[in-house]
Parts: C-alpha cells; structure tokens; sequence
C-alpha cells in the first residue's frame, strides 16, 4: 500500500529538522526563534508518523498528539516570556538582552 | 509513480517555505511561511494515511498556535519596528552546504538498511480516530491526563509572566 | 494494543492504587488552584501542598519493600526502585515547600499558585522518574520542565529573573527538539516505545546505525536537563536569577527524576543492547561527559565569588559524580548513583536553604558574594554549624554523608575498570575543598568588620521552621552513613531487578 519508501520521509524531516536548528541559530528575532523550534518539533512529528505507519503500530502518532500539546504549551509560555521581556526592554531581539552576550 | 511525484513536489514546497521561515525580515511573513511548511506537512501525513493526525496538525498548528503567534507579533506591533534584523547570509550559505550533506548521509544511511518490510497490519487502519482514541483512552490514560495538568499550568504560568500587574 | 475498554478500565482503577501518590498531588494541586481563586494567596495554600507532599512521601516509604513492577498498561514502575525514587523527590518538594514559605513572602512574591506549580511540576517528575515508557519520559519531562520554566521567571519585575526564564526556556525547548528526534529513532529503529521491549527489538530489527544515532540525540537531550557539560550553560545564570528556594527544588527534585530516567532507561533499555560494536561507545561517551562535567564544574566553581553561582557550578560537578556511577554501568554503579542522588538532594537542599535565609534584603541574592557573608556565624552560630555540615558533606569528608555517596560510586567505577575516572573524581573533590571550604572560612574566620557596611548594619530574624528543616537535613547527612541499610536497599532494587529482565 505504502509506494514512497521510508527513508524519502527520514531524508524530508532531517532537512526541517536541520532548517529549524539554523533558524535557532542564526536569527536574532525571538518570536522567529520560537517559530524554528516548531519547526523542529513538526519534523520529529513527520519521523513519527512515518515510523508508526510502516510499523503498523499506533504508539508513534499517540506521541504526536502529545508532542502537539506540548509545543501548544511551549509556544503559550514562550510567548509569554516574550511579552514580559518585551515590557522591559522594549525589543525582541535577542543580541540586546544581556544574558545572550558572551 | 503519482505517489512519488506528489510527496517531491509537497517535499519541495515545505523546504522551500521553511527556507523562506529562515530568511524573512519581517516576523510576519516568517509566520506565514511557517503556516504553509504546516499545511504541507499535513498533506504529507494523508500520504502516509494518517488522517486523524492531518486533521489535528491543520487544527491545533496551523490553526491554534500560529494565530496564537501572529496575535503576538500584532501586540507587540513588530512589523512596523524601525531595526528589522539583517539576516546574515554568508553563515546561511556555508549551513546550506552542511544542510546538504547530513540530508545525503541520512539518505545513504537509511536507503540500505530501511526499506522496512511493509507491515502486516495495514496503514490505513493505525491512522483512523478510532485506532488512535482507542489507545489514547486505554493504554496512554495516564499520560493523557498528565498532558490535561501540562496545559492548566501552561495557561497559569502564561498568565502569572505576561500579566501587568498579578496578585 | 487494542483492548475491549471496559476491562481496560478495571485494570486502570485498580492501577490507582499504585499511582496514588502522583494522581493525588495532581488533584490536590487543581484544588489549591481553585482555593486560591477564591481565597486569594491563603496563607494555609502552602501547607496543605506541604501536608500533601508528606502523606504521599511517607506512603512511598512503606512500599520500598514492595516489589518492583509497573501500572497502567507497564508505562511506570511501582513499588520498590520506583518507590526509592519517588521518595527523593517528595522529599526534597517537601523542604522547598516549606523552606519557600518565610522566603516568598519575604521577596513578597507568596503567590498561592506557585505552591500548585510546584505541585504540578512534582507530579511530572514522579511521572519522569519511574517511567517505563519514552511516551511517559516525554510526559514527565515536560510537565516538569514547563513549570520550572515558570518558577524561574517568578519575580517578573526584575529584569535579570525573566531573562534568566527565557534563556533557560530557549535553550530547554532546543534540547527538547533534539531529545524527541531520539526517541522517534529509537522508537523506529526497535518498533517499540517501552524500555524492557528495547533489546530485543534491537536484535530483531536491521537499523543498528539509527538506534544509536538516536540514542546519541536522547542523550542531548538529558544531559541538558541534568546540566552535564557541554549543555549546562543555562546552570549558572538560572540559578542565579531564580528564587532561591525554587533553586534547590529544581537543582534536586529535577536532577533526581532526570537521572532516574536515565538509569531506568539504561538498566532496563539501552544498556541491555549488546551490539557487535557500539555498547563500548555508549560507555566511553558518558564516561568522557562525566570526566568533563567534573573537571569544568570543579574549576569554574572554585573562579566565582558570588555563592549562588558557585552552587550552580558544584550542581554540575555533582552531576558529572553520578554520571561516573552511569558510565561503570553495572548493577552496583546504578545502586550508587540513586544513593548519591538522595544524599546529593539533602545537601544541596541545605545548602540552598542556608543561602535563602540570608537573603534578608529581598534583593533575590544578587548580593550574595562572598565578602557580605563576612563574619556571618557569629551573629547566627546555628546557620554557621549548619552551612559547615553542608559545605564539609559536598566536599565529601568522612563523617559526613557526601562521603559515603561518594563512595558508593567511585567504587563500582573502578570495579568497572573506569580507574582513571575514579581518579579524576577523588582528584576533583580535593580540588572542590578549596571553594566549599572558602564559604566556611568567610563564615566563621572572616571579622565582620570586612563586610559590606550595608550589610553589616541590617538585622535580620530567620525563620524557626526553616532552621529546624535545615537542622533535621544536617543530623540526616551526619547519621546517613552509619545506616547501612539504605545503601543495601538501593543494591536489592537492582540485583532483584534481574526477575524484570526475564519477563
């Protein structure tokens, strides 16, 4: 039933995975920051979905669901965070908040 | 073959969008990449025949948490920000290449070993709501009443930080 | 795994039994949510968490003979090992607790809501700490992770307590990325998310290559979460800004369930996978994290000068002596590392405690450098007594519980043939005597007259209840080591736990 081969949707989410860590890495804007990680986190969910599908098992898209409310959460308190920094020092960048300097 | 033609041409639409995520100005056009990358990657779940989950990531994702998102870039007005960032594309080209290379050993590490033996059970019925809520209320009970306690305390704790003034 | 459902909750309603102690913090904790709705910040909210945490610590103290087996569909242990684990954890949220209440109203941030957070956030690490499942580790993690994320932003007005949340929110979220890609390949490449079924659907399957590459990335990811070098950069500026009471929750409560994970998921998962090649990897790999978690810890500790930073620096050098106990892996060493984890939970707990009673300025210890505790015992001789137990038992001197700990995993490390690491620990504690022991020099050495004047001139009252926790943690750390039957019972968890691997 399943004609795409496993490894196309590993390949697939390794890139997101890997576009979601640059976008952690690189950009300085937090709420961007915050969008990568979800990111990261849609790529686990593409692996996980794979995985279960070709296993036949349901375990795998269980733990989607509980990746999705997690990342619901996440964003909620992030963005929060954000709101209460951005009270503060009136900027979202990350270069201007001092525990980031090195 | 029409199978394969789909998932490449999905495939290059969500990289293309999360590239896009990455390289935007402006926090609102970074958001409505990231909206794309996730309606795409739902199409991605219906190839797999996973349609509760297709359902679900256009819901809560493209639905809840990027409205949720972009209600914030909105408050916090931040398109109209004087200093949008410089993205710097020299390091950007130099992670491209880095990009390209683990994608290659990733597909040269699973091609040989993981063309997995088609399961037995057929993928159409582990994808169902009924399969799903099946395991989800019975077996998965306990961590599903946890994840129930995660979102009260999220929303508290989202509360207690962004609040002006909380007593 | 499907079920006909009606059975499947009979076997759930008879499971709540073993469970209580996590479904009733749960529920005591939306109930303390509700209270303080319409009894705003009650000052009766603490105790009833506190009270909470006692009835289901004691409850766990009389199954430790129980034996070891799982609930709800075998995605947590009970009784036994699981038992041992949740008691550490109870125990050090129920000092906190009580140590937070003269602290928080202090700062004046005595929110009803945090003592439900801290609740909810207990519950997680039950959850963490006896998981059986990668479903429930994630679970567990992020329940705890999230409510600590909060904690650490508490005092939202000062700038340095919100930057501190959202570095340690930015950099938990990242790990977090890289801990579920592990468990997606390690779910893949062994077709199962339960720790005992792990070996042999290793052997089964043909994808050696991605098993191990997702244990490489599930490693990442609790390595941050116990702060092990090269991923404690968050330690030190959180602990920092946190609360300090909320410091020494999250530097035990979380460390114990974190470790605990690792060391279920070690002895009953990934350490029972006998490859032709990549077994000896795993334990080079954590023996290498151990070795640079104690080097860096100890040295950067011994360069600080403000004595909350200097903790954060020791939690790490702590972190890398149970990791040693991880990297010998047999079953003595997994024994060792649970026994250090508790004793690492009073002292430090103590430690914490002692620093939070000398906040009187409420300035959220970003005065606490050393030179402002000058001469401090004479004025208060019981905090002095108590901080040199404390600070003598981190160092690991022999009276002392530290000691024992200490012991208990060096020495499976060296039966392990880990030798060089054994030295490299016992090396790094002498190098830690010269920080711990400066903090007892400045006490009780040091005139006052060296101190800062601003400090020197405030009076401050401690807190009886607080003093008499920290004197129950002292007399603990001073009896610990004459009880050999603790030591003994965490070794019967896992020569017993050879009954699990036959299953």
């Amino acid at each position: 039933m399943m004609e795409i081969p496993l490894s196309w949707y590993l390949s697939l989410s390794g890139v997101l995975f890997s576009i979601g860590v640059m976008g952690v890495l690189f950009r300085s804007n937090l709420i961007v920051i915050l969008m990568s990680v979800e990111l990261m986190l849609n790529a686990v969910n593409l692996t996980l979905v794979a995985f279960s599908q070709y296993l036949g098992d349901v375990s795998g898209q269980i733990l989607v669901i509980f990746v999705m409310s997690v990342a619901a959460a996440e964003a909620a308190i992030g963005l929060a965070l954000v709101i209460a920094i951005f009270r503060n020092k009136l900027t979202v960048d990350i270069n201007n908040i001092n525990l980031f300097k090195h | 073959m029409f199978a394969e033609t789909l998932f490449l041409g999905a495939s290059l639409i969500a990289i293309v969008a999360s590239v896009g995520m990455l390289v935007s100005r402006s926090p609102v056009r970074s958001a409505l990449w990231l909206i794309l990358t996730l309606i795409v990657i739902a199409g991605l779940y219906l190839t797999l025949q996973a349609d509760f989950i297709a359902v679900i990531q256009v819901l809560v994702y493209a639905g809840a948490i990027m409205v949720l998102f972009l209600f914030v870039i909105m408050l916090l007005n931040l398109g109209e920000m004087p200093d949008l960032e410089r993205v710097d594309f020299k390091k950007g080209v130099g992670f491209v290449l880095g990009v390209a290379v683990l994608t290659l050993l990733t597909y040269i590490g699973t091609t040989a070993a993981l063309d997995f033996p088609a399961s037995s059970s057929d993928p159409a019925t582990t994808g169902t709501a009924t399969a799903i809520a099946k395991s989800l209320f019975t077996q998965y009970a306990l961590p599903f009443e946890m994840i129930g306690i995660l979102l009260l305390l999220a929303t508290i704790g989202a509360v207690m930080l962004a609040k002006r003034t909380f007593e | 795994m499907s079920q006909d459902l009606s059975q499947a909750f009979d076997t759930i309603w008879a499971d709540l039994a073993g469970g209580a102690s996590m479904v009733g913090l749960a529920i005591v904790g939306v109930g303390l949510i509700v209270w303080d709705i319409f009894n705003s910040n009650d000052t009766r909210i603490p105790w009833v968490a506190a009270f909470a945490l006692l009835g289901t610590a004691v409850l766990e103290m009389f199954r430790l003979n129980e034996a070891d087996t799982t609930a709800f569909f075998e995605l947590i242990r009970v009784g036994g090992v699981a038992s041992f684990i949740n008691v550490i954890i109870l125990g050090s949220s129920l000092v906190s607790v009580v140590l937070s209440v003269p602290y928080l109203r202090q700062i004046r941030h005595a929110y009803g809501e945090v003592y439900a957070l801290v609740l909810f956030a207990t519950a997680g690490m039950l959850m963490l700490g006896t998981a059986n499942n990668m479903v429930t580790v994630f679970v567990g993690l992020e329940t705890m992770s999230i409510a600590l994320y909060i904690l650490t932003g508490l005092v939202r007005h000062d700038e340095g307590a919100v930057e501190s949340a959202l570095k340690y929110f930015l950099l938990g979220a990242f790990s977090t990325g890289f801990f579920l890609f592990g468990i997606a390949l390690i779910y893949g490449s062994t077709g199962t998310m339960y720790f005992t079924d792990m070996a042999a659907g290793y052997a089964v399957g043909d994808f050696k290559a991605l098993f191990w590459a997702g244990v490489g990335l599930f490693l990442v990811g609790f390595l941050f979460k116990v702060s092990a070098v090269p991923f404690h950069m968050w330690t030190p500026d959180v602990y920092q800004g946190a609360p300090t009471t909320l410091v020494g929750y999250m530097s035990t409560a979380s460390k114990a369930a974190a470790f605990a994970a690792l060391v279920l998921v070690l002895f009953h998962g990934i350490g029972l996978v006998t490859p032709e090649a990549g077994g000896g990897n795993l334990q080079l790999v954590l023996a290498l994290s151990a070795l640079v978690t104690v080097v860096l810890g100890n040295l950067m500790a011994l360069a600080q000068k403000n004595v909350k930073r200097m903790l954060a620096y020791s939690s790490i050098a702590h972190a890398g002596y149970v990791l040693i106990g991880l990297a010998a892996g047999t079953s003595s060493a997994y024994a060792g590392a649970l026994y250090y984890l508790l004793i690492y939970a009073i002292m430090n707990l103590g430690a914490f405690g002692v620093m939070a009673l000398l906040e009187w300025d409420g300035r959220e210890g970003r005065l606490q450098t050393l030179d402002s505790l000058s001469g401090l015992a004479h004025r208060h001789p019981l905090l002095g007594v108590l901080m040199g137990v404390f600070m003598f038992s981190l160092t690991g001197f022999p009276p002392f519980g530290g000691f024992f700990g200490k012991i208990a995993v060096f020495a499976p490390a060296v039966e392990a043939g880990l030798t060089w690491l054994a030295i490299v620990g016992v090396l790094a504690s002498v190098l830690s005597a010269g920080y711990y022991l400066r903090v007892v020099y400045v006490f009780w050495m040091r005139p006052e007259s060296e101190g800062d004047p601003a400090v020197r001139d405030t009076t401050f009252a401690v807190s009886r209840v607080s003093a008499g926790v920290l004197t129950v943690c002292a007399v603990l750390l001073l009896v610990i080591g004459f009880m050999p039957f603790v030591r003994n019972l965490t070794q019967s968890f896992f020569n017993s736990g050879v009954l699990v691997l036959l299953l």
